[in-house]
């Protein structure tokens, strides 16, 4: 397995150096050498899970003299690289089309494979040191890739938010894989497994753990920059960054925090599990309240992220109070949820990249309509839409139904605290998964249906068979999954049941139903329900075409007899999302409207003016930004001194250096 | 054969029935506020008549605008025929637990908002996001309920709930008196009936359902309604099926407990019907956003519900 990702590399070497060296004429080079290399670690990744094969290791003399870099492969990996190498082949085709309509395609050509690359070598990084740096060479790529579009001010103040959050992430990973190794100085994962920490040094890790791991994945409040970072690069980046990068993420939570450090507590599960809840639920909340369509996309993975980070949580909990069965059940809901994911969002942010080549615009309140002129296009971006709403009978509500089950199971768990949070978070959740039906609706009905608000939207066409093709690709498999969901458990059950010791390899399925906990307590069949929704609605159609009426006569409107033929009349996106946002954006955003209805007589349209403000970026980043400047402007004073203070200060940190020492011995 | 047969008849039962249960309640509402009313029959009578008329289509309705009906039609009808009604053997009732049901309504509701946008009407748009934001508390409300339910079950599907409740002396919970209260108040919601939205109201400003649905004539709109009267009787079945399973035939091969079911199944939904009407003539709607209170009230009782067996399980 590990001498077959061996010319994956070599491929994206050389995507990369063309794309240096020939610029925008490699195109088809890069992408196609991404995509063939892609599908082959997907293909053995595939391969290397379901033949139930024992983990590889390898020792490369690269990296650190005499140290070397370790390599390991094992089905957790496996697992996050099928789900990389899945995606990314049909992105890297998409855009094989896609790439013509960047601006700068000169910045975006060499960066991509090494993109890819980096999230390759993550999972199967075995050292705290080539970890690392391939986890850096991820984050700089991405970072060179959203700055495709540096132009744009927004992309600027974007991609410095990202720099920012990403060097205190991996400053945090630095400090947890110090803490792991202990005094040793082995770096090596085999050597942290199992490693022995005190109370008080776990405990740092684990919070250290989460802030490395988390601010990369966007988890709350460690999600601002993933938004605007998400929704500034070009569609294809887009769609690998939020449907698959923020996937490695998890893969590193996993590792370490399940995996690394040890025996975890009860209480790690319980702060997961709440900042899975607040996650998943601020996310959403985010979302309805966009009018941006990539952004909007992105605050949706904050969410989805959320949703996955609700199982790890319950995971982490069962495991540690033993209740093997039920760990393994949310981890594999976890798991599914992050391969659902990242189709769903992969499928949405192409989609919007469709839209984006077709209109140039990516504000909804512009579009409307495009269900007429790009029916491909609508129909894959539907199925989208509803997987990702959790509704049937796609893949986004197999693995929520599976997490459900999971929080259903909680009152198991003897901890207090737990029992409190277990249904909180459920409640959670559930809120939710309503909220992203809502937003959805939003969507759907202001980009595709009613009418195009602007000419640019009436002026569309659909955009080639090459980028529908991957588009559909992925509809079917969200399709597939959802349908059945056997077709993808086979490749999860091995990870869960290799993360929960102790616990019998979790049969989920009893085929054509999902039981997860046995055919006595609950079960579900997505074919069953599509086969007979297909079958209950041919009847009626038939019945009603046969002995009714099949007349139809197309004629204008009826809107209460007073039918308006201005667009401007239609509901637009910020009128749909207002019920929800005086209802919790008014406690979530402290949301405000102020509206300014002129008196009889006066001239002057009427305005409504909407506030919100975001609590996080309020309650901590503005706080921290604010500090942060004045303690530079403070020092400042230091940047202007003679050569003389200059020794003399150094003088003193020596001293003040030696005395902590003294005194520490 | 006889499952078959009986799973048969379950699904057109509730077609059959799903008019007369909306008919009887316009009969008792009319009865109540001292009015003759039409017959219990007009329901069929109406259906009839608007599947035999033309349908009347905007120039840019989209192909969703036309196979939506349809398909809410179909999944509102097989989401009726999953909760058992008159016995709790039933094969299909596997197929989706209650968590499955209420994405099953969720989803055909999720098609009906888009409807509600296909046309670009503002009546649509405003109807479609009322509902949706109807629903954002409704459904969550309503999993709460399923929460506590299966943890005293230890299960979600509904067969098994029924059984178990039948079977076992579980007393008055105070959990499942909150749960009540909350899918009382869902299934006021989501069958969109007074005070909560008002299905007989002229001024489509006032009307949540009926605005979204505003452009739908002909067999569309036959299907729509006839969906909107399945649900009806779905929720009384659910209700029923949840807190009031007594009379249900346990063994299928026995024809007088099949017998005895189905009778009491129509006397719950008589009954049902009954405290709707009550209800509904006895208290006014409310404005549209006093409507998060009520809504947000039902998803705490629920949560609440939920809270207190997780708290007291295994002490």
């Amino acid at each position: 397995m590990l001498t077959a990702l061996l010319p994956v590399l070599l491929a994206y070497g050389a995507a990369s150096l063309s794309g240096i060296i020939f610029g925008r004429r490699a195109q088809v080079v890069v992408y196609g050498l991404s995509a063939l290399a892609a599908a082959a670690t997907a293909l053995a990744a595939a391969r290397f899970l379901a033949a139930g094969a024992a983990p590889e290791s390898a020792l490369l003399p690269l990296g650190l003299p005499w140290i070397g870099a370790h390599f390991r492969i094992d089905s957790l990996s496996a697992f996050f690289l099928f789900v990389i190498g899945l995606a990314a082949t049909l992105i890297s085709v998409y855009a094989l089309d896609y790439g013509k309509h960047d601006a700068e395609a000169g910045r975006v050509l060499p960066f991509y494979p090494a993109f890819l690359a980096g999230m390759t070598l993550v999972p199967i990084a075995a050292d705290a040191f080539s970890f690392l740096v391939c986890w850096e060479g991820m984050s700089v790529a991405s970072w060179l890739l959203v700055l495709a579009t540096h132009r744009q001010a927004e992309t600027r103040n974007a991609a410095f938010l990202y720099l920012v959050m990403a060097s205190l992430g991996v400053g945090a990973l630095l400090l947890a894989f110090g803490l792991l190794a202990g005094g040793q100085g082995d770096y090596s994962f085999a050597a942290m497994h199992g490693a022995a920490l005190d109370r008080w040094r776990s405990g740092l890790c684990f919070v250290l753990i989460l802030i490395g791991t988390g601010s990369k994945a966007g988890m709350v409040p460690l999600h601002v920059w993933l938004p605007p970072a998400h929704a500034s690069a070009p569609s294809h980046v887009s769609a690998l960054m939020s449907g698959v990068m923020t996937k490695v993420a998890l893969y590193g939570f996993i590792r370490l925090a399940f995996d690394l450090a040890g025996p975890a507590p009860w209480w790690w599960g319980a702060v997961v599990l709440l900042l899975g809840g607040v996650t998943a639920l601020l996310g959403v909340l985010y979302a309805v309240m966009q009018h941006d369509l990539k952004r909007l996309l992105a605050y949706h993975t904050v969410e989805n992220i959320g949703i996955v980070v609700i199982g790890l949580g319950l995971a982490l909990a069962f495991r540690a109070d033993g209740l093997a069965l039920l760990g393994a059940l949310a981890l594999a809901a976890a798991l599914l949820h992050v391969f659902n994911h990242a189709m769903f969002k992969s499928l949405l942010f192409l989609g919007s990249g469709a839209v984006l080549v077709a209109t140039h615009e990516r504000d909804m309140e512009h579009l409307g309509g495009l269900i007429h002129p790009m029916p491909v296009t609508a129909f894959v971006f539907l199925i989208g839409a509803v997987a990702i709403s959790a509704l049937l009978p796609f893949n986004g509500f197999v693995s929520e139904w599976l997490t459900f089950q999971a929080i259903i199971n909680g009152a198991l768990l003897p901890q207090w605290l737990l029992k409190f949070a277990v249904p909180v978070v459920g409640a959670m959740l559930a809120l939710a998964a309503a909220l992203a039906a809502v937003c959805f609706v939003k969507v759907f009905g202001t980009v595709f249906l009613g009418r195009a608000r602007r000419p640019a939207a009436a002026e569309a066409k659909e955009v080639s068979a090459l980028m529908l093709a991957p588009m559909a690709g992925f509809a079917a498999i969200c399709t597939l999954v959802g349908v059945v969901p056997q077709s993808i458990l086979g490749l999860v059950r091995p990870v869960a049941a290799s993360l929960i010791p102790g616990g019998p390899g979790i049969e989920l399925s009893d085929w054509p139903w999902l039981a997860p906990l046995g055919p006595d307590h609950s079960s579900y069949s997505g074919i069953v329900i599509l086969l007979a929704v297909t079958f209950l609605t041919a009847l009626s159609v038939l019945v009603i075409h046969r002995f009714a009426s099949d007349r139809l006569r197309r004629s204008a409107p009826w809107d209460c007899g007073f039918p308006d033929p201005r667009p401007e009349t239609q509901y637009t996106a910020s009128s749909f999302a207002q019920p929800i946002r005086r209802i919790f954006g008014s406690i979530a955003f402290a949301a405000t409207e102020r509206i300014d209805m002129p008196g009889p007589g006066e001239t002057r349209p009427a305005a409504i003016e909407v506030s919100l403000s975001d609590p996080v970026w309020e309650g901590i980043y503005a706080p921290t930004a604010r500090l942060v400047g004045l303690l530079s402007e403070r020092l400042n004073l230091l940047q202007f001194q003679t050569i003389r203070r200059y020794l003399s200060l150094m003088f003193a940190a020596l001293v003040l250096l030696l005395l902590i020492v003294a005194v520490s011995q | 054969m006889r499952v078959a047969l009986l799973e048969l008849l379950q699904f057109a039962l509730l077609v059959a029935l799903a008019p007369l249960l909306t008919g009887l309640v316009r009969k008792l509402k009319a009865r109540l506020n001292a009015r003759i009313g039409p017959s219990l029959l007009q329901p069929y009578r109406d259906l009839l008549r608007l599947l035999r008329k033309e349908v009347v289509l905007a120039p840019n309705a989209s192909w969703l605008f036309r196979t939506i009906p349809y398909v809410v039609f179909a999944a509102i009808w097989l989401a009726a025929a999953i909760v058992p009604t008159f016995a709790t053997g039933l094969a299909l009732s596997r197929t989706a637990d209650l968590i499955a049901l209420v994405a099953l309504l969720a989803s055909a509701r999720f098609a009906l908002a888009l409807a509600g946008m296909d046309v670009g009407t503002s009546f649509g748009g405003i109807g479609a996001s009322r509902e949706m934001m109807i629903a954002s508390l409704a459904e969550p409300a309503m999993l709460m309920v399923t929460f506590t339910v299966a943890l005293l079950v230890r299960s979600t599907s509904l067969p098994h709930i029924a059984d178990y409740l039948l079977t076992h002396n579980v007393g008055i919970r105070i959990s499942l008196l909150l749960g009540l209260v909350s899918l009382l108040i869902v299934a006021l919601a989501e069958n969109a009936r007074i005070p909560v939205d008002n299905p007989a109201t002229h001024l489509e400003l006032t009307m949540v359902h009926e605005a979204m649905v505003l452009e739908y004539s002909g067999r569309h709109l036959a299907l729509i309604e006839a969906a909107s009267m399945v649900k009806l009787l779905l929720y009384i079945s659910l209700i029923a099926a949840v807190f009031f399973p007594w009379g249900m035939a346990r063994d299928l091969g026995d024809a007088r407990a099949v017998a005895l079911g189905l009778l009491s199944y129509g006397a719950k939904l008589a009954l049902g019907g009954g405290v709707l009407a009550l209800f509904e003539t006895s208290i006014a709607k409310m404005r549209v956003f006093r409507l998060a209170e009520f809504l947000g009230g039902a998803f705490l009782l629920g949560l609440l519900a939920a809270l207190f067996l997780y708290v007291s399980q295994g002490l």
